[in-house]
């Protein structure tokens, strides 16, 4: 299979546009504030303002009453939604339908929303929504992973599970066995431009909805489903979001219905923007975990047998539980090859908010069991654990996952060694040995680990996209595509594509704002997938028009088509150079269409989940990292000194935007293991929902020695848009270097004793460990 | 005489803003009245910086900037300031300095943090040397960016922020210091009614009596706190006085024996004073809150709003700082620590007013360490804040005081451990243990979202330990992670 083949038999291709680090599109106007959110659209005349309201106090139970008396009788107030009065579906769940997009009859966690004031300020609506009286029965939450279990609440989803060989006679066979259980903490998105919404009704019972969102058709579809009216009665468009890293998949649509819905009963434009404080408790996180798991290997710590259980708080509903839990699994192994595997994953419910996308979609969690394995491992024989790490990588003959795919482009082993070198990790190793002998309160650590992470959406219908792409006949071209951006940077690269299509500059091509009227029926931009489909669908279609432009310029030149070459803004024709501009024009006199649509559905998938065996993804994106850390044992405060990072983007399609996002997501993952910290009390109300409570990093959290470096690479051996790879999710994973190294600075005061650190290692984290190390 | 506007410098020109609510926030002025779409709202709590507006304020006859979040800035605040928010810094289609490193060193990715960024940025632009590494991390602390990982940032800012202004706010120096200093009067504004008003008196007196005559009214010393009681609590506050025009509150008195500080001086004017005492409170004030709200905050609101973890208190209360409070034309003094009673008590009565604090400064036989813990270094709440002083005579521990903030419900000392230490010698670690346990004795903490009960108390007791240890010699390269006292640990 050629597309198989290693990087280095790929052939060098030469580009114009493609590879260069052009800056984001909307750099200028962002560092102006002139890139426009949707709170900063110019309100249409009389638009009104949604605030929703729910019972401050309660978590889940019945809603015995409900009055909204002193809510209406603020002046300002227009009108009050309830659940009766959505005229079709109360519902805005991604899969399964239930997620009230106003709650009726009960209340599942606390936040959910029972009623939304519609007011002419922002400000009335939200202060009206605190004079809501809601009565409910009370009833205990379950608020944790262990709440559910103890009082066995109904699963959101059913249990999943990969199988390969006999698991429990491979442990019972091992030299050497580890049993070991932990928690992984959850995330808030923090995405900085909140929830927001501006719905605008049209003449027909329609609405079009400017939404910061991920999914725009996902949005169009609900909103069509709750007004019952056919989705192309419903338009939803997004140019850009202050941020979205999963939070904006599924959880932008609940707002866009309540302006919908506020539109189409008042006649007037409405628009529903959360306060970061409501957003926080309303909308949905990372899911959080307790693993537990027995691992068998030999004396050299080569594994041969890993039974892992996987078990989730998803919070209240299904939302998008079953692809984030099944992509754990399907990361259990990260890059490591478990001979004889049992991977079990349960879908708990609790009374907590919905549990959602975010970056790495479940991957990450099932990578820190890998590497915390890793760990356990090295403990129990004393060794590097970098050494037990490679040990264990997929090979030559050892290379079918868990799920039945072979790894076929494995370039673990080589990312890990030049990082090695690179890094300097042995020496450093010796030397924080010595350090932490001589001293008494701080201690170092130190860890490299790799990343494996598997491109493409596990449930295989959702890898295709759509573009649209018009040249005008001033050889200006319009790009449309299905994938939204929320800052990652991929209209640059889509666009990058387009021009280097036409052999034009990039100022030539206008992106605009990703519309269901204009592409329909997309995905959402997830999964790290964004540049691969949507490139290789807006190439389609620049393909679609340079052919027809080929075929006029042939005819009318008389030359071969394979003598006309798009460049600098040329077109070659034989002998004859013509602006792009003047071929368009003279095309369109020729009647010749400049438009198309343009399609692509990512080949070679197959996965039968039922039987848990198939190709689900359709190539591996690699990485490495090497972190550094200092903890204090008297307060459990911890610095990360130096990290270097190798990372592979195949052939980069704007390597500044790709290192971008390597870093950003390296630092973000760092926020998820170290500070960012979900605290419910016992009542199952969020503590920590402002960033006043909520720790994300800050400046000063960037590692003082940061060294990030792309993996030099010929191309993805996977026939991707111009080879590149996909970069969106897999370096959110990068920093468990960073948890794995604290757990190895705690190590070093009872090297045989594996530390009981849990996920955030916050200072609390990190000295609860220490004091159970001395003990 | 009073003045029934508030007048501030927009864009060259002085704009004067007559009845407004008393509770409009800048950022809403900016969004929903000017329309100015620029300036984001993140938090609406004054965390994320998205915020972020430029304030030039005169300070010894000089124009300074400096960064303020306008979500938990009341519009009556900036009155005699120049207002610049980010759709001001680009001129004629020309990027900024600032805005053009940051394009060049792909320092945007969603884009919505960078309003404020570029806005801090620019406040770090203007001042007169060049910027290291350290510095820009602190001018950056209160604006989170979720997108690049900061390193681009921090590179845009290292290159463009040289010492060196060279924009239109540089080249306009001397006619915005004129038009400045045109809007300074000692004339007393009013904004409102008896029953419903910002009130920014132009003197101690004039503010004292209008306290006495209003005691419903919300004295308002920074707004880094009350104007969360806005934005989030949605509480009506109708009557509002505002204490930064009076000179008297922001005066800083340096003493041979003590520093006096003028209840309405802000952290970052009271930053150099404070930090001469000793280098750990400088390093405090470096981590309290961010650079935009230093801007903001005062040492004599931390004090005034009670709160049990307010990072002031605990050092002040070590360091045996006294208060002065002012009703109408009544003047009293009480030892800080005596002021708070229990949670949301404190020993004043409606209409008072925090003054002035007064702060020994330590002797040549005083040893001083304070630490604040959070879960974040920089703008975080402390979950643990530990202040200590020592006094020793040779080697022998002769006076004693500490304090913490978030052990109780006040800020409060550790009688039971102080008298433990009494006597002991530096010399032997070992003679420390029974004043490190005595510790749960002095305080019984409660678990909340920032830590648990446990963690504090352990934390409480190695702090304790470490502070002891420093003083005992050994030098904080090896006892800290961050903010040591050694000159070139120092990054």
């Amino acid at each position: 299979m050629t597309s198989r083949s290693l990087p280095h038999q790929i052939d060098k291709i030469e580009t114009e546009t493609v590879g260069l680090s052009l800056a984001h599109d909307s750099a200028v106007l962002h560092v102006q504030g002139s890139a426009v959110y949707i709170d900063d659209i110019r309100e249409p005349e009389g638009t009104l303002h949604v605030a929703p309201g729910y019972a401050p106090n309660a978590a889940c139970g019945r809603i015995l009453s409900l009055s909204l008396d002193a809510v209406r009788a603020v002046p300002g107030v227009v009108a009050v939604l309830t659940a009766r009065d959505i005229p079709g579906v109360n519902d805005c769940s991604p899969s399964v339908g239930d997620d009230p997009v106003l709650a009726d009859d009960r209340i599942a966690f606390h936040g959910q929303v029972v009623f939304a004031v519609i007011a002419e300020t922002r400000e009335i609506a939200r202060r009206a929504a605190r004079f809501g009286k809601i009565e409910i029965a009370v009833e205990t939450p379950a608020v944790t992973v262990g709440d559910a279990l103890s009082q066995q609440t109904t699963d959101v989803l059913p249990s999943y599970a990969f199988k390969r060989g006999n698991v429990g006679k491979a442990l019972r066979a091992a030299k050497v066995r580890i049993e070991d259980s932990f928690h992984i903490g959850g995330q808030e998105h923090f995405y900085l431009e909140g929830q927001a919404a501006l719905a605008v009704p049209d003449e027909r019972g329609g609405v079009i909805v400017h939404s910061s969102t991920q999914h725009p058709t996902e949005v169009q579809h609900c909103l069509a489903k709750m007004l019952a009216v056919p989705d192309a009665a419903v338009t939803c468009e997004c140019r850009r979001m202050g941020g979205g890293f999963g939070g904006k998949e599924s959880q932008a649509a609940q707002w866009a219905a309540l302006a919908a819905l506020a539109a189409r009963l008042t006649g007037r434009p409405a628009k529903c923007r959360l306060d970061r404080d409501d957003d926080m408790v309303m909308t949905g996180k990372r899911h959080d975990f307790r693993v537990d798991y027995a691992a068998g290997c030999d004396e050299t710590g080569r594994l041969t047998a890993v039974d892992v259980t996987f078990l989730s708080r998803c919070g209240y509903s299904a939302d998008l539980s079953q692809g984030v839990n099944d992509r754990t699994m399907f990361h259990a192994d990260n890059a490591y090859f478990y001979p004889q595997v049992h991977i079990q994953s349960r879908r708990l419910r609790t009374n907590t908010v919905s549990n959602t996308a975010f970056r790495g979609f479940g991957g990450p969690q099932g990578m820190l069991f890998a590497e915390r394995m890793m760990e356990a491992i090295a403990v129990r024989l004393g060794l590097d654990p970098l050494d037990i790490r490679k040990r264990n990588l997929y090979e030559a003959g050892r290379d079918v996952t868990p799920y039945g795919m072979k790894v076929t482009d494995n370039i673990a082993l080589a990312v890990i060694e030049e990082l090695e070198a690179s890094a300097d990790y042995r020496r450093r190793r010796e030397h924080i040995v010595a350090f932490n002998a001589g001293s008494c309160f701080l201690k170092k650590g130190i860890a490299l680990t790799p990343v494996k992470f598997g491109i493409s959406f596990t449930l295989t219908q959702m890898n295709q996209a759509g573009a649209l792409v018009h040249v005008y006949t001033d050889g200006s071209v319009h790009l449309n595509h299905g994938g939204t951006e929320m800052g990652q940077g991929l209209y640059v690269k889509v666009a990058q594509v387009v021009a280097e299509e036409f052999g034009i500059d990039i100022d030539m091509v206008r992106i605009t704002a990703t519309t269901t009227g204009k592409v329909p029926n997309t995905s959402p931009t997830a999964a790290s997938s964004g540049s691969d489909l949507n490139g290789m669908a807006a190439r389609n279609a620049a393909i679609a028009i340079k052919n027809r432009l080929m075929d006029f310029a042939a005819k009318e030149w008389k030359v071969a088509k394979s003598a006309i070459r798009f460049e600098r803004g040329q077109v070659i024709i034989g002998n004859h150079a013509i602006t792009f501009g003047d071929l368009a024009k003279k095309a369109h006199q020729a009647r010749i269409s400049l438009s198309s649509t343009g399609f692509y559905a990512t080949p070679g998938l197959v996965w039968d989940r039922d039987k848990a065996k198939g190709r689900p993804f359709y190539y591996f994106a690699y990485g490495a990292s090497c972190s550094e850390v200092t903890i204090d044992t008297l307060t459990g405060e911890m610095t990360v000194d130096r990290v270097d990072i190798l990372h592979d983007v195949g052939r980069s399609l704007n390597p500044a935007i790709d290192i971008g996002q390597i870093e950003g997501g390296f630092v973000q993952g760092m926020g998820w293991l170290t500070m960012e910290e979900l605290v419910f009390d016992d009542k199952g109300r969020l503590r920590t929902h402002a960033p006043s409570t909520y720790k994300i990093p800050c400046a000063s959290d960037l590692p003082a020695d940061f060294r990030v470096k792309l993996f030099e690479s010929a191309g993805n051996p996977a026939d991707t848009i111009y080879r590149s790879k996909a970069v969106g999710e897999p370096p959110l994973m990068l920093p468990i270097s960073v948890w794995c190294a604290v757990l190895n600075a705690i190590g070093s005061l009872k090297p045989s004793r594996m530390p009981p650190l849990e996920a955030p290692a916050t200072p609390e984290a990190i000295l609860a460990a220490v004091k159970a190390m001395q003990a | 005489m009073t003045r029934k506007t508030i007048r501030f410098i927009r864009r060259g020109k002085v704009v004067e803003v007559p009845g407004f609510p008393p509770t409009r926030t800048l950022l809403d002025y900016l969004r929903l009245e000017e329309k100015s779409r620029g300036t984001k709202e993140g938090c609406n709590e004054g965390d994320c910086g998205a915020c972020t507006v430029a304030l030039g304020r005169l300070r010894d006859g000089q124009v300074v900037y400096e960064p303020v979040n306008a979500c938990i800035q009341l519009l009556g605040q900036i009155d005699g300031t120049e207002l610049i928010s980010i759709d001001d810094l680009a001129t004629g289609g020309t990027l900024h300095p600032v805005q053009q490193a940051l394009v060049e060193r792909h320092g945007s990715q969603c884009g919505f943090c960078t309003p404020g960024i570029a806005m801090s940025m620019f406040t770090l632009y203007h001042r007169d040397r060049p910027a290291t590494r350290q510095d820009i991390v602190n001018q950056l602390a209160g604006n989170l960016c979720r997108c690049t990982g900061y390193r681009p940032i921090i590179d845009a800012a290292l290159e463009v922020c040289n010492g060196q202004a060279s924009d239109r706010w540089g080249a306009d120096k001397d006619e915005i210091r004129a038009q400045l200093t045109a809007l300074q009067e000692s004339t007393d504004i009013f904004v409102g009614d008896a029953d419903s008003f910002f009130a920014a008196p132009a003197n101690g007196d004039s503010l004292a009596a209008l306290a006495a005559r209003h005691p419903d009214a919300t004295i308002l010393a920074g707004a880094t706190d009350v104007a969360l009681w806005i934005t989030k609590q949605m509480r009506t506050l109708p009557k509002i006085i505002h204490l930064d025009r009076i000179a008297a509150l922001h005066r800083i008195e340096d003493h041979a024996d003590r520093l006096s500080l003028g209840a309405a001086t802000t952290y970052a004017e009271a930053e150099t004073a404070l930090a001469a005492i000793d280098p750990d409170i400088g390093e405090l004030l470096r981590r309290l809150g961010s650079k935009q709200v230093r801007a903001s905050g005062t040492i004599g609101g931390n004090i005034a709003n009670g709160s049990p973890i307010g990072d002031t208190p605990p050092v002040l209360i070590a360091l045996g700082a006294s208060l002065t409070l002012r009703y109408d034309a009544a003047w009293r003094m009480l030892p800080l620590e005596d002021f708070f009673i229990a949670y949301g008590k404190q020993d004043r009565r409606p209409g008072e007013l925090v003054w002035r604090i007064d702060i020994p400064k330590l002797q040549a036989n005083d040893s001083f360490r304070c630490y604040k813990i959070s879960k974040r270094f920089d703008q975080d709440i402390s979950a643990v804040m530990g202040a200590f002083k020592i006094t020793l005579d040779n080697d022998r521990i002769s006076a004693v005081r500490i304090a913490f903030g978030g052990m109780a419900p006040t800020p409060k000392r550790a009688p039971a451990a102080e008298r433990a230490l009494l006597g002991l010698t530096m010399t032997e670690p070992d003679s420390w243990a029974a004043a490190i346990a005595a510790l749960a004795q002095d305080y019984q903490p409660i678990s909340d979202m920032r830590a648990s009960a446990a963690y504090r108390l352990s934390v409480a007791q190695g702090l304790l330990q470490k502070a002891l240890t420093e003083i005992a010699g050994e030098r904080t390269e090896r006892t800290r992670v961050v903010g040591r006292r050694e000159k070139e640990a120092v990054a």
